[in-house]
């Protein structure tokens, strides 16, 4: 396990290194001088304009050799210097993304576990109940297929606009601060509950197509054959498949971690709710390049460790791993 | 050629592959004709603003009083060709590493292998984040190629999986002991042996390409002078469309996506069971 876990780890620190790499090389490879490019698509005033210039210029120290360039960008990075935001002139970069980090969590994390498991258990039983199956096949489908930030535009047009149940912008309303209270925490999930539902759904139809899938085709192998002729109960060979399609589904949300934090982005936005993907849509539309380079960073990073803690779950659930018969 | 009949008979027998194909075909001919019979430019101020739905205009009109309709017709367009364009450049990467990898084996697969595992880690919205914030123009070829060119590595994973198993198979290695050369053996031999799996993952990378471009869109990061359906919903969120209620502008992009990409998922599994005689019902 030790063995497998490590070179999960080695395949994690390339990775890191390589996506620092690329934020460093993409501004350097585009055509012409990034500071020029960056001040002249912010159509500033003169003297505005100088003074961002000169600062860029500092930051991305373009006179200094490349590869000591390179170096003093790891240096910065490692210091927890993002650069400083154009957007929000002069608040640093790391602080922004610090601030919006606790609204993904709350959002992602629910939706993502919540979802796996009911995916999971509406999937598993869809596999044996006929009419669950022809009712939540299509659904799941038509739910995978949907863009995330449409299915937020619909729940928030239907549930928000035209019903008038839930709030569509923001965490919590303008009207109160921050503070620990029963009202402000009802404020909180009150306007938490439409973006984290239709999060929710567009995994929950992967999910249950995923598992119900798995089920039908585990209760075609070959053990679940034998335990059938032994004269098993049906309740223990379908424990068993269940168990059996569990690992790739785990595999499965390692997999679909990428997919899931561009659905969180595009659903933040809809809903103006101030995470990562609200930073994102500010730095695109401020052009506030280190933001964007900062959220980069801050999103790659999120999902590595993401990554690390379902091998370790994995390794945990597997009993291949767990007693070191195999590698990966 | 029997093989064919056979196939083609099961393909239409298949109640799945039908109904994908027949919403794909669908929207395949609106994307062509659609623009055709939109009567203004979608860029222009041609209506009253926030108008629904009329005869004059069949989709109503945005907050500044473009057409709807027409933005949608020529957007429907662009989505269909950046996600043909992106999930094709994704399937030939994936085919090419994939084979390579699975055939040669060794240290080039060893390599190709970590590439791959690197690629398939990093979320591909990231990147093109990055690239997209720092290109000044981008058309939708540059976007096309750039979610191409990240979209691969569960292709690749799973087109190699695919060859190693059909390597150490009798008449691959009978085609070995003839002396034909590897680049043959496996254009000639493995290849087509896996093509229907190989088209399968080609529909799913079209699916894929297709939400790719919405999402990056929708951020604002998309095509700077074209019109697309995920450019119609980000401006429909930042011009309050929302808060002043205009479903007429929210609904179709995303219901027309959602069509799409649902119609080709459910092809792939109805193709699953045409391919794969184990699964036709009979």
């Amino acid at each position: 396990m030790g063995r497998y876990l490590g070179q999960k780890l080695l395949i994690y620190s390339l990775t890191f290194f390589f996506a620092v790499t690329i934020d460093w090389l993409i501004p350097r490879l585009m055509p012409g001088n990034p500071v020029d490019t960056l001040v002249s698509r912010m159509a500033l005033r003169a003297d505005v304009a100088a003074i961002l210039r000169s600062y860029y210029l500092q930051a991305f120290q373009l006179d200094l050799p490349l590869w000591q360039q390179y170096l003093n960008f790891w240096g910065a990075l490692l210091r927890g210097d993002l650069g400083v935001s154009i957007w929000l002139f002069p608040q640093p970069v790391l602080k922004l993304i610090l601030d919006a980090v606790p609204y993904d969590l709350f959002l992602l994390l629910p939706a993502v576990i919540l979802s796996w498991i009911a995916g999971n258990q509406v999937g598993a039983m869809a596999a044996r109940v006929r009419w669950l199956d022809n009712s939540i096949l299509p659904l799941g489908y038509i739910l995978t297929a949907t863009p995330y930030m449409w299915l937020a535009l619909i729940l928030a047009w239907s549930l928000g606009q035209v019903a008038g149940l839930f709030p569509i912008a923001g965490a919590y309303s303008f009207g109160i601060r921050p503070h620990l209270s029963w009202m402000f925490i009802k404020d909180l999930l009150w306007h938490w509950f439409l973006p984290f539902a239709s999060l929710f759904l567009v995994m929950f139809g992967g999910w249950a197509i995923g598992m119900r899938n798995m089920i039908i085709y585990e209760l075609e192998a070959d053990y679940s054959r034998y335990l059938e002729s032994l004269g098993a109960p049906p309740r223990l060979i379908r424990k068993y498949a269940f168990r059996n399609a569990m690992l790739p589904q785990i595999t499965g949300l390692a997999l679909q971690l990428g997919t899931i934090v561009a659905g969180a982005v595009a659903t933040e936005i809809v809903f103006a709710y101030p995470g990562t993907g609200y930073l994102i849509l500010q730095a695109v539309l401020n052009q506030d390049y280190f933001l964007l380079q900062g959220c980069f960073l801050f999103i790659i990073t999120g999902v590595l460790i993401a990554n690390f803690i379902i091998d370790i779950i994995y390794a945990l659930v597997d009993p291949r791993i767990r007693t070191g018969m195999t590698g990966a | 050629m029997g093989a064919w009949y056979e196939l083609i008979y099961f393909a239409f027998r298949n109640v799945k592959l039908r109904i994908g194909l027949t919403i794909l075909l669908f929207f395949v001919l609106a994307a062509i004709f659609a623009p055709l019979f939109a009567r203004y430019d979608p860029n222009a101020y041609v209506g009253p603003a926030a108008h629904p739905p009329s005869p004059e205009h069949w989709f109503g009109t945005t907050t500044f009083g473009q057409d709807v309709y027409s933005q949608f017709a020529h957007g429907l367009r662009l989505t269909l060709i950046v996600g043909l364009l992106g999930g094709s450049i994704g399937t030939l990467i994936g085919i090419l590493i994939g084979l390579i990898s699975g055939y040669r084996g060794g240290l080039l697969d060893e390599i190709l292998n970590m590439i791959t595992n690197i690629v398939l880690i990093l979320p591909t919205l990231a990147i093109l984040i990055i690239i997209a914030a720092y290109l000044t123009v981008r058309g939708f070829l540059v976007q096309s190629v750039f979610i191409g060119l990240t979209a691969w590595p569960w292709a690749a994973r799973a087109i190699r999986a695919q060859t190693l198993s059909l390597r150490a198979r009798e008449f691959v290695d009978l085609a070995r002991m003839s002396g034909r050369s590897s680049m043959k053996i496996v254009l000639t031999e493995i290849a087509p042996s896996m093509m229907s799996y190989l088209f399968m993952v080609f529909i799913l990378q079209f699916g894929g390409a297709i939400l790719n471009a919405a999402t990056l869109d929708f951020i604002g990061l998309g095509p700077t002078q074209a019109f697309s359906l995920g450019l119609m919903m980000n401006n429909a969120v930042l011009w309050a469309a929302l808060e002043l209620g205009m479903w007429w502008w929210l609904i179709p992009p995303g219901a027309a996506i959602t069509a799409i990409v649902g119609a080709l998922y459910v092809m792939n599994v109805g193709l699953d069971e045409v391919f794969n005689p184990k699964l036709r019902e009979l």
